[in-house]
């Protein structure tokens, strides 16, 4: 009895469906390479497939937080990759024109500059959105088509290569024995938590995405809401841009973040975060940006060939959006899944007493 | 055009200022915005480029020739829309296509008479499939039109990475065909788009199908209780977003007579940003096939213009689409913001 409903309400926790794909796809590592899962010190860095997953993974998982910010608003940003390569344009041009490149105020101002452009773009997409009233779809595709040009007339349609230490740091560099990135990405989400789920903020944007008009009527700045957001939004795709060029110590205006955005709104949806808006989970997030880089990881390692990978990519995407979809698993695992094809549509099964227990389990 | 019951009533007669308010209430207003703006961009561009030919009829014809193929597209995006569905498979459909045309016809040595219809059978039955997974399993069109787009794109690449070029005979003989209108002609192709927007003209605007799919796209709850089918509504809707893509796909192949894996790449935000170009809203519900015509029409212009202005690098042709992308959406929205007084 017991047992059945803490197994319930585990199956039942919004996080279960995607961490389960996770640790499948990890598994599904280990017969092609045994050693998946170690990770060995060398030099005082620790190397291993599950740290390049995590190094790999922390500027979609950074674009991907962002954009759930936007989406929970009931918004959608197409226009992230085009920042990630602008942010990254501006930062190793400006870099490259230094005379000494290791110069530490230099690559600071440098990442400033890239910022506050990245930041700029998002004021210009919120301002679009929530003043102008145009549909976020088409208010970010102009920063989309456009940011490119931009990024590329700031390289003068070059790969721009830097040569600094410090710059270096922040895409492919160790501090304490893990990538750097993987501190950097901490405290995004850190921050990004706290935020919204400390203080009222997240459950002003989740108003905002539920109803907008109705929100504005109960006093709530809708508008500078929206705003915020996909600033926030840009700040944390600059910020991925930033380690994206910092990786490869160059700036590719034409390349730097191509279709990261679909691979961000891919990894919110997997996390559980409805495209219509009203909520969102962070964590969730978090976990589909890791499925998405497992995956990628994963097709390399076993061998597959490289041109069938976007395959693989959409069949596992929608096997985590069956497996999601509380109406698919009522129709092929029955009496196992939710009785009705919503849950909400059958208040009267004994769901309350199934849930109260797990709570007291996890209190003990 | 209002043959569907969209015409407001409301509006009160009588003053002046009452027929201005008649007219900022009706919703043909955004296509009417776009039309005048086109017509206002293509006058511009006349005065401009003069001496440069611009005001030959064949420029104008051209946009149909060049864009025939991202018509059609937009068409079958029209009716997802409308229905207040995305599919984002178009463009990797159109690709897909292109390839697998390409291939059967190259490679395999299949007569094009067979291949045509294989082809569209195969992007009608891709939409039917999407629209069965979003209809019955409740998945956001978004996402599974995504799978949609990594799965046909990474189809194209399975069959080829490389691009394989169309030298069959009758591709090519279709390919040069001209229809002469005595003062330019059009190409196959976009007599083919011409007759899919009368043939969707028709379908969304005068059949009880096409009055379903706005009644889905308005409120689905509401078409649900009035007993509208709602589950075969939205999987045709798919189905004819697929067959489209494909038929798309069929008419860039002889534009451009290739096959490729990276043919039409992101095209499906053209065919979307058509749409709404033309005033119609991705909530769905509402909007005209022949606001897509001139959206496509549009985007077509700024392409040509850009052409015509020469000396533009490539970085700046990006720049310049970006910027008359938006000031053109900026307008059409002032112009229509005040439609709800």
């Amino acid at each position: 009895m017991t047992t059945t409903s803490r197994w319930r309400a585990l199956t039942h926790h919004h996080l279960f469906w995607p961490v389960a794909v996770l640790i499948a796809l990890l598994l599904v590592n280990v017969p092609f390479t045994p050693d998946f899962f170690s990770i060995n010190m060398t030099d005082g860095h620790l190397y291993g497939s599950l740290v390049s997953i995590v190094l790999f993974g922390s500027p979609l998982i950074l674009v991907a937080v962002g954009m759930t910010l936007v989406i929970a608003t009931g918004g959608i940003d197409l226009s992230v990759g085009a920042v990630v390569a602008i942010t990254g344009a501006l930062t190793c041009s400006y870099i490259s024109d230094q005379a000494d490149q290791n110069t530490l105020s230099a690559v600071f101002l440098a990442m400033g500059i890239g910022l506050v452009a990245a930041v700029v773009c998002g004021l210009w997409n919120g301002f679009l959105v929530a003043r102008m009233g145009i549909q976020p779809i088409i208010a970010t595709l102009i920063i989309m088509v456009a940011g490119r040009g931009v990024a590329q007339l700031i390289t003068d349609g070059q790969i721009i290569t830097v040569n600094s230490e410090p710059y270096k740091l922040i895409g492919g560099g160790y501090w304490l024995t893990l990538p750097f990135s993987v501190f950097v990405v901490a405290a995004v989400v850190a921050v990004t938590v706290a935020l919204t789920r400390r203080t009222a903020l997240g459950l002003l944007v989740e108003s905002v995405g539920g109803n907008a008009e109705a929100s504005r009527l109960v006093g709530i700045r809708s508008t500078r809401i929206k705003i915020m957001v996909y600033m926030f939004c840009a700040l944390c795709a600059g910020i991925a841009g930033l380690m994206i060029s910092s990786n490869t110590s160059a700036a590719d205006g034409n390349n730097a973040g191509l279709w990261i955005e679909l691979d961000a709104i891919l990894a919110v949806v997997i996390g559980g975060t409805s495209l219509l808006g009203g909520r969102f989970s962070i964590g969730g997030t978090v976990v589909g940006a890791l499925v998405i880089q497992t995956l990628t990881t994963t097709i390399y390692t076993i061998g597959v060939p490289t041109q069938t990978n976007l395959v693989f990519k959409a069949a596992v995407v929608i096997v985590v959006c069956l497996l999601q979809s509380p109406k698919f698993r009522a129709k092929v695992f029955g009496a196992k899944g939710p009785k009705g094809p919503r849950r909400d549509a059958a208040p009267v099964e004994p769901a309350p007493a199934a849930d109260a227990a797990p709570k007291m389990e996890v209190s003990r | 055009m209002s043959a569907t019951a969209q015409t407001p009533k409301a509006a009160p007669r009588g003053s002046t200022a009452s027929r201005a308010t008649r007219l900022l209430g009706d919703r043909r207003l955004p296509v009417l915005v776009t039309a005048a703006l086109f017509i206002a961009m293509y006058v511009g561009g006349l005065s401009r480029y003069q001496n440069y030919g611009f005001g030959e009829p064949q420029v104008f014809l051209n946009l149909f020739i060049d864009n025939g193929y991202l018509l059609v597209a937009a068409i079958g995006a029209t009716f997802v829309i409308m229905s207040g569905g995305i599919d984002l498979s178009v463009g990797s459909m159109i690709g897909f296509t292109t390839m697998f045309t390409a291939w059967l016809v190259e490679r395999q040595g299949l007569p094009l008479l067979l291949v045509v219809p294989l082809a569209l059978a195969v992007g009608a039955f891709g939409g039917f499939l999407m629209g069965y997974v979003i209809h019955n399993f409740e998945i956001q069109p978004f996402i599974v039109t995504l799978a949609g787009l990594f799965l046909f794109r990474g189809l194209c690449l399975v069959i080829s990475k490389e691009s394989i070029s169309i030298n069959d005979a009758s591709v090519g003989t279709l390919a040069q065909t001209r229809v002469s209108l005595g003062v330019g002609d059009l190409s196959i192709g976009a007599v083919v788009a011409l007759v899919v927007l009368a043939v969707a003209f028709y379908v969304l605007h005068y059949t009880r199908f096409g009055r379903r799919v706005y009644a889905i796209g308005g409120n689905e709850q509401s078409a649900l209780l009035m007993g509208l089918p709602l589950g075969g509504t939205k999987i045709a809707v798919y189905t004819v977003s697929g067959f489209c893509s494909a038929l798309a796909g069929l008419l860039f192949m002889l534009y451009i007579q290739s096959g490729d894996p990276l043919h039409a790449v992101g095209m499906e935000l053209d065919a979307i940003a058509a749409v709404v170009i033309g005033g119609t809203l991705l909530t769905g519900g509402s909007g005209y096939v022949l606001g897509t015509l001139f959206g496509v029409l549009v985007l077509g212009l700024i392409k040509s213009v850009i052409t015509f202005e020469g000396t533009l690098s490539s970085w700046w042709t990006k720049i310049a689409t970006g910027v008359l992308l938006c000031a053109f959406i900026l307008i059409q929205r002032t112009m229509t913001a005040r439609r709800k007084t």
